[in-house]
């Protein structure tokens, strides 16, 4: 059964290029727009993975994350932050409340990807 | 006792000695009369007595007027002439006694003033020859004051308490941008004014701790730099040395400040710093974009109309990268490079900074876990003390947290400081809500927030726990720095100077000391006084009469500061009474668009404060003063001086008019009548009349006022 990826990003541009490079990877792709509709998407859509901007509105990537974490419903989901915020305090602190991986902006598609895969592989802690 | 009372006596005396035998005779005679010759003596008395009677007290009128223009010309002339010999020794070397009464005083005061010639003569060549030998080291001082008018950066010195010792013409201009008031009074720059006026209390501690911690730790010139706002909302950067000598272990004596509007400075940074970040972190989707879009394009599967929209994607994310580009070029084209003021701090010095500061403010057991040493990062160190201090007492004060343990950490790239407590916790929404507040720790409020702080410092915060070790945290996360090492400051030195007379330096206030007793007990020369005088729309104050002018001017360790003087007219917002037009001169159009005293009373308060307030005839000013202290909620209640009180004590057989005092010590008056102009009349009668008290045994401020207390005029209410 293919995995589930929720992608949350208020940029069109963006979604667009990753929901087509994510189907045709063989992931079920979910897209939302800003932080409430990320919270209501995770429930109704259950995604094992999810793929994180910070600057987001409505509410903030790093709020979104400490929600989800602290949701026990949500504990078996990775967080991926793929964002255009590439401060070492940004991505400390992104790991600091919760996430499981955290990739900067400009990516290339095969780095994403990988990224991914491992976070994805049965048995990934 | 008195003169007068003497005078009295003598007379008595004399009438009774001269009565005296005469009597005791007749009361003889009618002893030793046989009864029958006694109603003879009786017929004789009757008839003859009365005209004995009024012949002797004839005489007697005749005898005491006689004696009175005796004690008139003689004694009490030479009391006079005792005053005056006073005021010609001590205050006013040109007064000359009046060669006026009978012959005899006339040569005693002639004779006296010959005296006084000589004197002046003498003193003259004296002075010729100390003037002589001064000018060398008048020329190095003038020079001095050149430089330092000259600086365009505003300086002041102070002592090792923080009293003004010296300051520039740019510290003056600077004092704009701390006053809020309409008022042309500053009051905040002054001689002796303290620097806490100024800075914040706690910023100046701060301050003065860590240069002199830094000194202990071997550091021969440390220096430090804060940046302050002002309750005007400029935002000052302050750079602070200590002044002692070579020695490592020498006391530090004062310090110099270097100060500088930075208000423009930082808007401006901010604007660039928000423009690189646009160009940066701005940047990076719109790259992502692109990037990912034309990893798209070379697919072999995506069809025609996936690749237009991909295509469209690449060319409306190049358009906004350009367009950003184009703006962030335009405005760097004028931007000033300005600094922003952050220093290289090691994490050590302000996480023990921060526990002295802590366990100062407040009820908490403080424990220090530094892991390494050498952890560095740039900082501006006071405001991040005060973030941290904020964010202790918000866990204290709102949490209860009674212990807390200041964790100092690091990884390669940042460096951790934690605010540690057991058990309770705590939520991210919680300290994101912090984040907006203004910096505020028991009584002192900063105007920045935590998020200005943060932003500021590049630097991020969140809170976390250890679970294993049930502990929470709240995190500050800074960018390190590696390890620096500061380049020796140039160490300020002062050339050697005598007694200072230009007004913006007094080196002599390095040696004063607030702790130096009670303000009762010091001794008139040292103390600091504000001389004022007040115009009013006429002399009732309670039935309405309101201040027109204040004018006011200090005195400093026993000199006139007269360029540091206060004078501002006042709305009074009702007529004013013709008589009292006569007498200042004010009339109502000059008072129009001037503030009302809800504004200048205030500023004057300011302009007073730390100071002991002085003036002629001070009941009548003080309480127009205080009718205005409840509505206004100032409290002038420092110790206040009369003049007129203290000449009455000191002069009794004077006239105590302003004129007269002037005339009598050798006042030059100018404008009288205006406020100022009489309050540095009366200022220059003040310290004429401190050395004549000194030799009447009133040394201190306490026994000044208990012997205005003991005059004539004391005793009177107004």
């Amino acid at each position: 059964m293919a995995k589930k990826v929720l992608v949350v990003d208020g940029d069109e541009n963006i979604v667009i290029a990753l929901d087509f490079l994510l189907r045709r990877a063989g992931y079920e792709v979910a897209v939302a727009r800003d932080g409430e509709e990320a919270l209501s998407l995770t429930d109704s859509f259950a995604p094992d993975l999810i793929l994180l901007e910070t600057v987001l509105p409505k509410m903030d990537g790093f709020e979104l994350c400490r929600r989800l974490r602290q949701d026990p419903r949500h504990a078996g989901r990775k967080i991926l932050f793929l964002t255009a915020r590439g401060r070492d305090i940004d991505r400390a602190k992104g790991l600091a409340l919760g996430a499981d991986g955290y990739l900067t902006k400009p990516f290339s598609t095969r780095e994403l990807l990988e990224h991914m895969e491992r976070l994805l592989a049965p048995g990934a802690a | 006792m008195q003169a007068r009372w003497r005078f009295a006596l003598a007379v008595a005396v004399l009438a009774a000695l001269m009565t005296g035998p005469f009597v005791l005779t007749a009361v003889m005679v009618w002893a030793d009369t046989p009864a029958e010759t006694r109603s003879a003596l009786h017929l004789l008395a009757d008839r003859w007595l009365p005209l004995g009677v009024l012949t002797t007290l004839a005489g007697f009128a005749v005898g005491i007027a006689l004696l009175g223009r005796l004690f008139r010309h003689y004694v009490q002339g030479l009391l006079r002439m005792a005053e005056g010999l006073d005021v010609l020794r001590r205050a006013n070397s040109g007064f000359r006694v009046p060669e006026e009464g009978p012959r005899e005083v006339v040569s005693l005061a002639q004779a006296i003033n010959r005296l006084a010639d000589d004197r002046d003569r003498l003193l003259a060549e004296l002075d010729a020859r100390v003037s002589e030998a001064r000018r060398a080291v008048e020329e190095e001082r003038n020079r001095l004051a050149a430089l330092m008018a000259q600086l365009a950066e505003a300086v002041i010195v102070c002592n090792a308490e923080g009293r003004i010792i010296l300051y520039n013409e740019a510290a003056r201009r600077l004092e704009r941008a701390f006053g809020t008031s309409a008022t042309a009074a500053s009051g905040w720059i002054g001689l002796g004014r303290s620097i806490h006026a100024l800075l914040d209390p706690d910023l100046v501690a701060y301050v003065f701790d860590a240069l002199e911690a830094r000194r202990g730790g071997g550091e021969a010139h440390p220096q430090l730099q804060v940046v302050t706002a002002t309750p005007a909302g400029s935002l000052i950067r302050v750079r602070v040395s200590p002044i002692a000598g070579e020695a490592a272990g020498e006391e530090i004596s004062g310090y110099v400040l270097m100060l500088e509007d930075v208000t423009e400075q930082i808007e401006r940074e901010a604007a660039r710093n928000e423009l690189l970040f646009e160009l940066t972190e701005g940047n990076r989707a719109a790259i992502a974009n692109i990037r990912l879009a034309a990893e798209m394009l070379h697919l072999p599967d995506v069809d025609e109309a996936m690749r237009a929209r991909f295509h469209a994607v690449i060319a409306r994310e190049v358009e906004a990268v350009s367009e950003r580009l184009e703006a962030a070029s335009r405005a760097f084209a004028d931007a000033l490079r300005a600094r922003w003021p952050l220093e290289p701090m090691r994490g050590a010095d302000l996480v023990r900074a921060a526990a002295a500061y802590l366990q100062r403010r407040l009820e908490v057991a403080l424990k220090l876990e530094i892991l390494d040493e050498e952890l560095w990062f740039d900082a501006d160190h006071f405001s991040l003390l005060q973030a941290l201090a904020f964010l202790a007492g918000r866990l204290v004060e709102d949490y209860g947290v009674r212990t807390l343990r200041l964790r100092l950490s690091g990884d390669e790239r940042l460096v951790y400081l934690d605010l540690m407590w057991s058990g309770g916790s705590l939520s991210n929404e919680i300290v994101t809500g912090w984040e907006l507040e203004p910096l505020s720790l028991g009584g002192t409020r900063s105007p920045l927030t935590l998020r200005e702080v943060l932003e500021r410092h590049g630097a991020a915060m969140w809170f976390d726990r250890e679970k294993a070790r049930h502990r929470a945290f709240v995190r500050l996360a800074l960018p390190r720095k590696q390890s620096v090492r500061l380049p020796p400051a140039a160490a300020p030195t002062m050339p050697p100077l005598e007694e200072g007379r230009p007004e913006f330096y007094d080196f002599d206030l390095f040696a004063w000391s607030d702790k130096a007793g009670a303000l009762e007990d010091r001794p008139l020369t040292e103390l600091s006084y504000t001389v004022f005088d007040t115009e009013t729309t006429g002399l009732d104050p309670t039935g309405g009469d309101e201040i027109i002018q204040i004018g006011a001017t200090r005195i400093v360790n026993g000199r006139l500061l007269k360029h540091e003087s206060f004078e501002q007219l006042i709305d009074p917002r009702r007529p004013l009474d013709p008589a009292s037009i006569a007498v200042h001169h004010i009339t109502p159009e000059m008072l129009e668009g001037h503030p009302t005293i809800a504004e200048v009373l205030p500023a004057f308060h300011r302009f007073a404060h730390d100071t002991v307030l002085v003036a002629h005839n001070a009941a009548f000013d003080m309480r127009f003063l205080q009718l205005k202290e409840e509505k206004l909620r100032i409290r002038f209640d420092q110790p206040v001086l009369d003049t007129l009180l203290l000449a009455a004590f000191l002069l009794p057989n004077q006239e105590h008019s302003l004129e007269a005092l002037a005339l009598y010590f050798g006042v030059r008056v100018f404008g009288r009548h205006t406020a100022l102009g009489d309050a540095l009349v009366t200022a220059e009668i003040f310290l004429k009349m401190i050395p004549l008290l000194a030799e009447k045994g009133v040394i201190t401020l306490r026994q000044a006022r208990e012997a205005s207390q003991q005059t004539y005029y004391a005793r009177l209410r107004y």
